[in-house]
């Protein structure tokens, strides 16, 4: 696949607050290459520079070093008019939805064919199958404060598109929604992705997002890109302690400190714990290994996850029984199945 | 009662003019001040055409103006209004006089209720790719209409308030009519009539306002 989105050695420094204080290193030193038609994800604790790091792609802000680039066009090198022009080719939404109030839902959504020169016929046929996209079709004379959280950001999606754009950036785009809300706005979003081919970027800090629609993700750290990858290695194998961190808020984490010695203290027996990490691999394999080698065994934590509509498992079991039959078992659950023992 | 009778067609010549006086210095100063409201506005730190140098300029020049009392500005705008409207006197000069004063307290009014814009709606059109003066025209401007409308309402009673001292540079109007043959000539019936007038044409100013910032508003 091609490069959509280059960053190269990118760095953003706020002036400092007040005179004589510390500059602010938003985004230091960045390189990130996001691919034509994948949804990227970036995560990271607030104040981690995601925010900012979007507005660079963007142009809303001059990066203060290092350039960027979409596809072969130099956006970081652009001003003025160049750079409306470019802009347009790239649509946003936000956390708060920032919808036009003295608008209605098709005034909001017809906004940036205005910006671009649309003729009005052409405007409103636009503004129709948007919203028609977004499932809104009827609500296209609505104002905005008319409208659920949900609904608003399905007209702020409609409106990001409205021009067309092969980029989509989206910050925090769930985070003022509820659950249920979430779900149906990120499965809008997977549609933009998958029948569009619109490439999207998702800056969270909620991992059931990135989890749900990521293909790839970047995980930053006062301001800096510490770990890039696949979202399931980056879940299953995360490599830094804040990528562990964040991992453990969605996949299961393995029994550690008081929570080991409290499965210890219930149970007899020694404890494994089992992680598989492909398709292919169930859990019904790794019991019924178990039960044909005759142990008897408790689960006792652990679960599966879904991560990108792959499975995930991290099992943790007190299996009694006779050393040699218990390892002799294990050994047999065979390909793509992990087995550790809690000692 | 006939005395009423007897001062009506003044009453009404006058309060024509006072109101002729606030509609043209509410024009003239509504968009001197639109203007330099907007103006302060995204010419600020962090604005959309951010512009330390001229933002200084239109700030000291509104913290100048502002807290000059009007009747003290009515007598030192006069060699500018020579030059401007040809006299330094009349009804004409304090319409000037007035429209100054007007755009500087207008300026400030804008600015305020501008600021208080939700950065995220000035960034949603930034990021659209859509100029600066169209996100003037077509999102600042628009989206803070109701605010803008009830400023300046409450900036006209301040015009009206102004008019009425326009007598002492020789300028007509209800309040010059109220202080000449009501207070000067201890007419207690001419003082009241105008008095009341005002207080009418202020309520239906306010009502009219409110209403308007209501419509725009939708609540
Ligand atoms: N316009 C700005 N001026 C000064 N500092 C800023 C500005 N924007 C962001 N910052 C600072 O940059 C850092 C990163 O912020 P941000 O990109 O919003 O993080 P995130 O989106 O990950 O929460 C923070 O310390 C924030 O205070
Ligand atoms: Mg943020």
């Amino acid at each position: 696949m091609a490069q959509h989105i280059v960053l190269d050695r990118v760095s953003k420094r706020f002036p400092p607050a007040k005179r004589g204080g510390e500059e602010i290193v938003a985004v230091d030193d960045v390189s990130l290459a996001i691919e034509r038609g994948e949804v990227f994800g970036i995560i990271g604790y607030s104040g981690a520079g995601k925010s900012t790091l979007v507005r660079l792609i963007n142009q809303l802000e001059p990066v203060t070093s290092g350039s960027i680039a979409i596809g072969e066009v130099p956006i970081s090198e652009l001003r003025g008019r160049r750079l409306r022009e470019q802009q347009t080719g790239i649509g946003m939404i936000f956390q708060r939805f920032n919808l036009l109030t003295s608008r209605t839902v098709a005034g909001n959504v017809a906004y940036p064919l205005e910006v671009t020169g649309v003729a009005r016929a052409e405007r409103r046929r636009r503004v129709a199958e948007l919203l028609d996209f977004v499932g809104l079709a009827g609500r296209a004379d609505a104002y905005p404060e008319q409208l659920s959280g949900g609904q608003q950001q399905r007209v702020g999606i409609a409106r990001a598109l409205a021009a067309s754009p092969q980029i989509l950036l989206a910050d925090e785009a769930t985070s003022a929604l509820d659950p249920e809300t979430t779900g149906e706005v990120l499965d809008l979003l997977a549609r933009v992705n998958r029948e569009l081919g619109v490439t999207i970027v998702v800056i969270t800090h909620e991992m059931e997002v990135v989890t749900r629609i990521a293909d790839r993700v970047a995980v930053m750290e006062a301001g800096r890109v510490v770990e890039t990858g696949t979202t399931y290695d980056v879940f299953t194998r995360p490599q830094t302690a804040v990528a562990r961190r964040f991992v453990q808020t969605v996949v299961r984490a393995l029994p550690e400190g008081d929570d080991l010695a409290r499965l210890r203290a219930k149970h007899d027996g020694r404890l494994f714990t089992i992680s598989f990490t492909d398709e292919g691999v169930s859990e019904a394999r790794v019991f019924s290994a178990l039960a044909a080698a005759g142990v008897d065994f408790n689960l006792v934590h652990g679960g599966v996850d879904d991560i990108q509509g792959r499975v995930y498992g991290l099992l943790t079991i007190a299996v009694r029984g006779e050393a040699d039959a218990v390892d002799r078992a294990l050994d047999g659950i065979g390909e793509g199945v992990t087995v550790e023992e809690q000692r | 009662m006939s005395e009423i009778a007897g001062i009506l067609p003044d009453l009404l010549e006058q309060t024509g003019i006072m109101l002729w006086m606030v509609a043209l210095s509410l024009v003239l100063g509504g968009v001197g001040g639109l203007v330099i409201g907007t103006a302060l506005y995204v010419t600020r730190r962090g604005g959309i055409l951010q512009q330390g140098a001229l933002w200084w300029v239109l700030n000291v020049l509104v913290n100048t103006f502002r807290p000059i009392p009007f009747i003290i500005l009515l007598a030192a705008l006069q060699p500018i209004g020579r030059v401007v409207v040809g006299k330094g006197i009349g009804t004409e000069y304090a319409v000037f006089a007035i429209a100054i004063a007007a755009t500087f307290g207008i300026a400030r009014i804008v600015e305020q209720n501008l600021v208080a814009l939700p950065a995220g709606v000035v960034e949603a059109a930034r990021a659209t790719g859509a100029s600066p003066w169209r996100i003037i025209r077509t999102v600042i401007i628009p989206e803070t209409l109701g605010p803008l409308v009830l400023g300046f309402t409450f900036a006209v009673i301040a015009i009206v308030d102004m008019s009425a001292v326009a007598g002492l540079v020789g300028g007509e109007g209800l309040g010059n009519w109220a202080v000449t043959y009501g207070y000067r000539q201890f007419d207690e019936v001419v003082t009241w009539s105008a008095l009341i007038v005002v207080v009418i044409v202020v309520q239906l100013i306010q009502a009219l306002g409110n209403a308007l910032a209501r419509r725009i508003m939708r609540r």
